[in-house]
C-alpha cells in the first residue's frame, strides 16, 4: 500500500496531504487537514453532515475519495465565516434557533448556501426538497427552514445594497 | 489499493484488464463508496473516469443525442435541451438521492450498479437509449435492456466500460415520463417505478415503451402494456388495461422496502400516471 | 432564604427572553468539538468485532494473528474485562453487553476489540480474530418471545412480580400491575365497551453523532475519558466499576453531544475503550459506525398493547384496562412497567387496571427514548378513545375533557396530581384555528393527548463572578438543546445582571460535584433550580461585601437590581453598589465571590399535551403526509421559549418518524435487515410542514419560577394523533405502527373487500 499525494485548495488555502488512495475527502479533511467541523454521521451518503463544496458543487465528503481533489476547489464551513463575519446564514441559524445539539448545523449551512447561490429567493418547498439530503433529529426542521427563509431575505436585502453602490 | 485517473476510455479499458485483483470504475462514487465503507467492496484498482474528455461530454448529432458516463445528474438536469426533449430520463435520473449526490451520481453508474431499484434505468429503456460500450480491444453499442443481467450483474467484459448513453432522436408528438415510489419524499430507493415512453399521430398513442423497475430481477420492458395503450387515445379503459398488464408483468419479492403485493399492485398504479404525463407531454389530450 | 422551591408569582426581565446561545457561535463555524472531534497525541484507532448472529454461543475466540500484525497495539476480549462487580447484576448486564462473555446475545454483540495505529489496519485486524460460533435458536418478536416453547434468552432471569416464584427461567422479566378501583365492576356498568390490540415497532433515537470516545489510560492507574454522553457523572461512575478504577483517579469530560434523546444515558462501549488504552498504554479513539449504532447501541422497545375502555352513553369512562407487552433486548429491565404506569395519566377514572410485561429477546439491550414507553401506551389509548368517541357520536376533545384528570385526580399509577395541564391543554385544542381550518379530498384530521413524568435528580451547580462583573456558570448537567442559554437567563435574573454577563459552561467530573444524567427532561428543571440557589448564595456574599464596603451591618443590606442598596434611613447617604463594583472589590474584601448549590431537585411535576394533526393519504399507493401539524404543551415557565417550541417541534417530527415509517427490520435469521438512514427512515426536511406550537404555563408548583420539564412529552401524542387523522382521512384504523404505505393500501384494500 502506497500513499498518494494530495494537492488541493481548501477555503482558498494551497493544502497538501498525503493518504491512503481509498480515503475519503471526509476522513483526510478531518484526520489530516483538522477541518472538525466537516461531520461524519453515516459515511454512506444519506445524511449530509459531511457536506462540502467541490468547485463550487455541494456533494458529501463521504462520497469522494481524497485522491480525486487534486487541483480542485474544496469549501467547508470553516471557510464560511469571511473578514471576520459570520456569513448571514451562520447569523440566522443562531438568531432563528435553528440548531439544538448542531451536530448537523455545518452541513445544513454548506447546503443551505449551495441553494441560495443557485436560487437566492427559494420557496419553502425548494428549500425544503434542497435540504432533504441533510438529516436534522432535533428540531423537525421548522426553525431551519425559518432561518434559511430569514437568511435568503438578507442576502437578497445585501446584494441590492451592493449592487446601488 | 491503487488509484488511476486515465485521460482516455482506452487506457481506462486497459487498467481494467490488467489487473488480477477486484478492479472498479469509479463515476460517481455514490454507490462504490458506500460498499467500500460498508466493507462490501474491497477494491484493488479504482479507475476514476472523470478525467477523460469523452466521459465529461454532452452532445447532439443527427440520430439523437450522447450523454457521457461521468455526467452527473446535476449537470444533466441543467441540460435545457435534453429537459425537454426527453423529461422523464432526466426526472429519473434526477430523483436519485439528495442535491449533494446529485452532484456526483451518473446515469451509466446508476446503470452498471445493476440494482433492480435503479432510478434512471427503466426510463432509459423505455427511451430505447443505447450504451456505448467500450473494451481494450473493440467497441459496441448495446440497447440497455440488455448491459444488466440480474441484481449486481451486468453483460459488460471484464475490461469493458461505457463511455456513454446515447438518446434517440425526437420527433414532436413524442413524451416520456418516470415515476416511482417512495416511502418519504426524498432520499430512499424506489419501492416500485414505471418509465413510459410514447409517440401520438392525430391524437392516438402511435408507439410505446414501458419500463418497470423493482419489480424483478432487472428492470422490465412490458410489451403487452405497450400493447394496452397503442391505438387509444388513453382513456379509462386503455389506463385499466395498462395497469392490469404492468401488474401481470410483476415477478418482485418480500423485503424490507415493500411487499410483492404491494409492488404489483402499485406498479400499475404508477404506469398509469407516467402514462398520463407522458401523454400530456406529447401534446396529447 | 434558604432553598426554598415554592413557585412564587414573580416579575421576570430576563428569563423569557430569545436571546443567542452562548455556544452559537461555535456551532456554527464548525469550532464546537462532539465526540470524534478530539486528538490526542500518540492515539490510537479503535475498532469493534461484532457477532453476525442473533443468537450463538461463542466457542473459539483465536487473536493470535491479530496480535501479532504489526502496528496493532492491543486486541482485547471478555477475558480482559474481569467481574469486578461484586455481584450486582445490572452492572454485569452493562459489561456483558459492552462485551459478550460466552454468548452473543443479538445481531451486532461486541465479541472482541483491537487498537492499532491506524484504521487500515485496525480493520486487517478485526479480520484476523477468528471467532467460532455455534448458532443457537433466536427469538426477536415480543409476542413469540412469551410463549412457552420460545428460546431462553438469559438463564438468570426468572419472572419477578409474581407468586409464587417461577422455578424455570422465563424471558418475562417482570410483571407489573397499577390502578385502582375495581374494573369489572366498571365494564358492568358501561352502555358501551371498546376493545382492540395494537403493535408497534422498534424505533431508535436516530441522533446524528454516532457514540464516540477518546480513552486515556496512564499506567498510574488514573484515565481520562472525553466522551458524548448526556451523562459524564453515570459514565465515569459505570466505568470506575467496571474497570476497578477509583472513582477520583477517572475523569470523563463530555464533549458536545450531537443528539441523544435517551440514547446517550448509557455506558455502550466506553470501558472496551478504556481497557484498550490501559492494554496498550496509549490513547484510544473508539468511533461506532452508522451501522453499530443502529445495531449495538439502545433502540426502544417494540410493543403488543390489549386495550379495553367502558363507558357510559353521556361520555363517562367506567373503566380502562390494558395489557402491554415491552421488548426491552437482551437484557431485564422495566419499560413495559413504564408503559403501564404511564397508560392512562391524562385521565381522571374510578377503576383502572394496567399491567406490564418486561420481556427479553435476542434484540439490543433497549434504551431509554424520549418519554420512554409512553408513546406505544398512548398509542393504544389514544386510538381507543378516538374509537370510543366515535361509537358514542361524541366529538373527541369533548369525550377527552369530560374525562381529563385534573388538580385531586388520583392518578392511574398512584399519587394523586397538584395544578396539571391536561384540561387547559384540551381546552386549547378546541380553540385552536387548526381545528377549524377545511379539509379536502383524502384528507383527515387527528388529535391525541400525551403524558410524561418528568424528573429531577441530583444536581451540582458552581457560580463564579469574575472581578470584572461578568459570571461563570459552571453546571454538570449537559446541554442537549440549549440549556446553557436558559441556565445563564435564569443566573441573569436572579443576580438582576443581563443575560450578556453569564457564560454558562459544562464542567469535567473532576470540576463539580456528581450530577445525574441529562434524562427525564431534567436539564433545565434541576440544573435551573440549583443555579437559583447558587445565585442567590452568592448574592449573600455580595451582600456581606457590600457591608464590609460600607462599614455597616448586613442586615441592613438588601440586594436590588443588580446590586446591594443599604437600607434604613442612616445608610440614605450610600448609593447603592453594583455587582460589578462589589466585583471589583473583591480582592479586598474576601476574595473571591463564589455561589455553590448541591440539591436533589425533587417534585418535577407532571406534564402533558396535545397534538392536533392533519394528514393527506394516497389511497392507490397508501402514501400518507402529514400536512399540519400543531402541538400544545403545558411548559410550566418558559425559560427560553425558542428552545420550548424547539423540543416541541422536534419531539412531534419523531414521533412523526415513528408513525409513518421508522422501524427495525428483523429478518428470518434474527439479523436487522436495515441498519442505516437510508432503510431506517428518519423524516427528511421535505416530508414535514411547518410544526405549530402553543406554549401554556401552568406553573409547578415545586419550582420557584414554575418550570417543568418539556423535553420528552412531545413524542408521545404523535403515533395516535396520526392514526386518528389516517382513520378520520379514509376510514380504515391502523393497529401496527409504523402505519407504512404497504400497512395502509392493505388495510384500504380490506376494507373495500370486506
Amino acid at each position: 500500500m502506497s500513499s498518494v499525494l494530495v494537492s488541493t485548495t481548501i477555503n482558498g488555502d494551497p493544502i497538501e496531504f498525503a493518504c491512503p488512495p481509498e480515503e475519503t475527502l471526509l476522513d483526510s479533511l478531518r484526520d489530516r487537514v483538522g477541518l472538525t467541523g466537516v461531520k461524519e454521521g453515516c459515511g454512506t451518503g444519506d445524511c449530509g453532515s459531511c457536506s462540502v463544496t467541490l468547485d463550487g458543487r455541494l456533494m458529501c465528503s463521504c462520497l469522494v475519495l481524497s485522491a480525486e481533489v487534486e487541483g480542485r476547489q474544496v469549501g467547508t464551513v470553516e471557510g464560511m465565516v469571511e473578514n471576520g463575519q459570520l456569513h448571514p446564514l451562520q447569523e440566522s441559524f443562531i438568531d432563528n434557533a435553528a440548531l439544538q445539539c448542531g451536530i448537523c448545523t455545518p452541513g445544513f449551512l454548506i447546503a443551505a448556501n449551495a441553494l441560495l447561490e443557485r436560487n437566492p429567493s427559494p420557496t419553502e418547498k425548494e428549500i425544503r426538497y434542497a435540504l432533504a439530503g441533510n438529516l436534522c433529529r432535533c428540531t423537525g426542521y421548522d426553525k431551519i427552514v425559518r432561518a434559511v427563509q430569514v437568511a435568503s431575505k438578507e442576502m437578497r436585502k445585501k446584494s441590492k445594497k451592493t449592487k446601488k453602490k | 489499493m491503487r488509484y488511476e485517473a486515465p485521460k482516455t476510455t482506452k487506457e481506462a479499458a486497459t487498467f481494467l484488464k490488467k489487473e488480477k485483483g477486484a478492479a472498479f470504475i469509479l463515476a460517481g462514487g455514490t454507490d462504490l463508496l458506500v460498499k467500500m465503507k460498508l466493507g462490501l467492496s474491497e477494491p484493488d484498482l479504482v479507475v476514476d473516469i472523470k478525467k477523460i474528455p469523452a466521459m465529461n461530454a454532452i452532445s447532439h448529432s443527427a440520430t439523437g443525442s450522447k450523454i457521457g458516463g461521468a455526467v452527473s445528474g446535476a449537470e444533466l438536469g441543467e441540460h435545457k435541451g435534453l429537459c425537454k426533449t426527453w423529461p422523464g430520463v432526466v426526472e429519473a435520473t434526477n430523483l436519485i438521492g439528495s442535491d449533494q449526490i446529485q452532484s456526483r451520481a451518473t446515469m451509466v453508474g446508476n446503470l452498471c450498479n445493476a440494482s433492480p431499484a435503479a432510478d434512471s434505468v427503466p426510463a432509459m429503456i423505455a427511451a430505447g437509449a443505447k450504451a456505448i460500450v467500450v473494451g481494450s480491444t473493440k467497441r459496441r453499442t448495446v440497447p440497455i435492456e440488455k448491459i444488466v443481467t440480474g441484481p449486481g450483474q451486468t453483460s459488460l467484459a471484464d475490461d469493458e466500460v461505457i463511455e456513454a448513453i446515447t438518446l434517440p432522436k425526437r420527433g414532436k408528438k413524442a413524451g416520456d415520463a418516470y415515476l416511482r415510489f417512495i416511502p418519504r419524499t426524498e432520499m430512499d430507493i424506489a419501492v416500485v417505478s414505471a418509465g413510459v415512453n410514447l409517440t401520438l399521430e392525430r391524437g392516438v398513442v402511435k408507439t410505446a415503451r414501458i419500463c418497470l423497475g423493482a419489480v424483478a430481477p432487472t428492470a422490465i420492458l412490458v410489451p403487452a402494456a405497450a400493447k394496452a395503450i397503442i391505438g387509444t387515445k388513453l382513456d379509462d379503459e386503455a389506463l385499466e388495461k395498462l395497469a392490469a398488464a404492468c401488474s401481470a408483468a410483476c415477478n418482485p419479492i418480500d423485503d424490507k422496502r415493500g411487499t410483492i403485493e404491494y409492488r404489483v399492485r402499485v406498479a400499475g398504479v404508477l404506469a398509469k400516471r407516467a402514462a398520463k404525463i407522458a401523454f400530456q407531454r406529447a401534446g396529447g389530450v | 432564604m434558604g432553598n426554598d422551591t415554592s413557585y412564587t408569582d414573580q416579575k421576570f426581565e430576563q428569563v423569557g427572553r430569545r436571546v443567542r446561545r452562548p455556544d452559537g457561535v461555535d456551532k456554527v463555524t464548525g469550532r464546537a468539538k462532539y465526540g470524534a472531534d478530539a486528538y490526542a497525541p500518540g492515539q490510537l484507532v479503535g475498532l469493534i468485532l461484532r457477532s453476525p448472529h442473533a443468537h450463538a454461543r461463542i466457542k473459539k475466540i483465536d487473536i493470535s494473528k491479530a496480535e501479532k500484525l504489526p502496528g496493532v497495539k492491543a486486541v482485547v476480549t471478555c477475558e480482559d474485562l474481569p467481574d469486578l462487580t461484586g455481584g450486582n447484576r445490572g452492572m454485569m448486564d452493562i459489561l456483558e453487553n459492552c462485551m459478550a462473555r460466552g454468548r452473543a446475545l443479538y445481531d451486532g454483540h461486541a465479541v472482541a476489540a483491537v487498537a492499532a495505529v491506524d484504521k487500515t489496519i485496525a480493520k486487517q485486524a478485526l479480520k484476523l480474530i477468528k471467532v467460532t460460533y455455534e448458532k443457537l435458536p433466536h427469538v426477536t418478536d415480543v409476542d413469540e418471545a412469551m410463549e412457552a416453547d420460545a428460546p431462553v434468552v438469559q438463564d438468570f432471569v426468572f419472572t419477578s412480580g409474581v407468586e409464587p416464584k417461577p422455578t424455570k427461567p422465563s424471558n418475562v422479566s417482570g410483571i407489573s400491575q397499577f390502578g385502582h378501583g375495581d374494573v369489572d365492576a366498571g365494564f358492568a356498568e358501561a352502555d358501551v365497551i371498546v376493545e382492540k390490540s395494537y403493535k408497534t415497532e422498534q424505533t431508535h433515537q436516530g441522533y446524528i453523532e454516532p457514540h464516540a470516545c477518546l480513552a486515556n489510560m496512564s499506567s498510574d492507574g488514573s484515565g481520562e475519558l472525553w466522551v458524548t454522553t448526556q451523562g459524564h457523572f453515570v459514565f465515569r461512575n459505570v466505568c470506575s466499576t467496571l474497570l476497578g478504577i477509583d472513582i477520583a483517579k477517572l475523569k470523563v469530560t463530555a464533549s458536545e453531544i450531537g443528539g441523544g434523546f435517551g440514547g446517550k444515558t448509557h455506558v455502550w462501549m466506553e470501558p472496551v475503550a478504556l481497557v484498550l488504552s490501559r492494554k496498550a498504554n496509549r490513547p484510544v479513539k473508539l468511533v461506532m459506525t452508522r451501522d453499530e449504532v443502529f445495531k449495538a447501541s439502545g433502540p426502544t422497545c417494540s410493543t403488543s398493547i390489549d386495550v379495553k375502555i367502558g363507558a357510559k352513553k353521556d361520555g363517562t369512562i367506567t373503566a380502562a384496562s390494558a395489557s402491554l407487552r415491552y421488548q426491552n433486548g437482551a437484557f431485564p429491565a422495566n419499560w413495559g412497567m413504564i408503559g403501564a404506569m404511564t397508560a392512562y395519566a391524562c385521565y381522571d377514572l374510578k377503576n383502572v387496571k394496567t399491567v406490564g410485561y418486561d420481556v427479553l429477546v435476542n434484540r439490543p439491550k433497549v434504551a431509554a427514548y424520549r418519554a420512554p414507553s409512553a408513546p406505544m401506551a398512548a398509542f393504544g389509548v389514544e386510538s381507543t378513545m378516538d374509537l370510543m368517541a366515535g361509537k358514542l357520536g361524541m366529538d373527541p376533545v369533548e369525550f377527552r375533557i369530560k374525562n381529563a384528570a385534573k388538580e385531586g385526580t388520583r392518578a392511574s399509577y398512584g399519587p394523586v396530581y397538584g395544578p396539571i395541564g391536561i384540561g387547559p391543554t384540551l381546552e386549547a385544542v378546541k380553540k385552536h384555528p387548526h381545528m377549524r381550518a377545511k379539509l379536502k379530498k383524502n384528507q383527515g384530521r387527528g388529535m391525541a393527548c400525551g403524558f410524561w413524568f418528568n424528573f429531577g435528580g441530583q444536581t451540582c451547580t458552581d457560580l463564579n463572578i469574575g472581578i470584572d462583573g461578568t459570571v461563570s456558570l459552571t453546571v454538570g448537567t449537559i446541554d442537549v438543546g440549549g440549556s446553557r442559554a436558559s441556565l445563564s437567563l435564569i443566573a441573569a435574573e436572579e443576580l438582576g445582571i443581563d443575560y450578556e454577563q453569564v457564560k454558562a459552561s459544562v464542567a469535567d467530573t473532576a470540576s463539580l460535584g456528581h450530577n445525574d444524567m441529562t434524562e427525564g427532561s431534567r436539564g433545565t428543571f434541576s440544573s435551573g433550580m440549583a443555579t437559583i440557589f447558587a445565585a442567590r448564595n452568592a448574592v449573600e456574599v455580595m451582600k456581606g461585601r457590600a457591608a464590609k464596603m460600607w462599614d455597616i451591618p448586613v442586615e441592613d443590606v438588601v440586594w436590588e437590581n443588580g446590586g446591594a442598596k443599604a437600607t434604613g434611613k442612616a445608610h440614605s447617604n450610600l448609593p447603592p453598589l453594583t455587582l460589578k463594583e462589589i466585583a471589583a472589590k473583591s480582592p479586598q474584601t474576601g476574595g473571591p465571590i463564589a455561589g455553590h448549590n448541591e440539591t436533589v431537585a425533587d417534585n418535577a411535576g407532571v406534564s402533558f399535551a396535545s397534538h392536533i394533526c392533519d394528514v393527506e393519504v394516497d389511497p392507490e399507493t397508501g402514501s400518507t403526509r402529514v400536512i399540519r401539524y400543531t402541538v400544545i404543551q403545558d411548559a410550566g415557565k418558559a425559560i427560553h421559549p425558542d428552545y420550548v417550541e424547539g423540543q416541541f417541534q422536534g419531539g412531534a417530527a419523531q414521533g412523526i418518524g415513528w408513525a409513518l415509517n421508522e422501524e427495525y427490520i428483523y429478518g428470518k435469521d434474527g439479523t436487522l435487515q436495515n441498519p442505516g438512514f437510508l432503510d431506517y427512515r428518519i423524516p427528511v426536511c421535505s416530508d414535514l410542514p411547518f410544526i405549530d406550537t402553543e406554549i401554556l404555563e401552568i406553573p409547578n408548583p415545586n419550582h420557584p419560577y414554575g418550570v417543568r420539564g418539556v423535553g420528552e412529552t412531545s413524542i408521545v401524542p404523535p403515533l395516535a394523533a396520526i392514526g386518528n387523522a389516517v382513520s378520520n382521512a379514509v376510514g380504515v384504523r391502523l393497529n401496527h405502527i409504523p402505519m407504512s404505505p404497504p400497512r395502509i393500501l392493505k388495510a384500504l384494500d380490506e376494507q373495500a373487500g370486506g
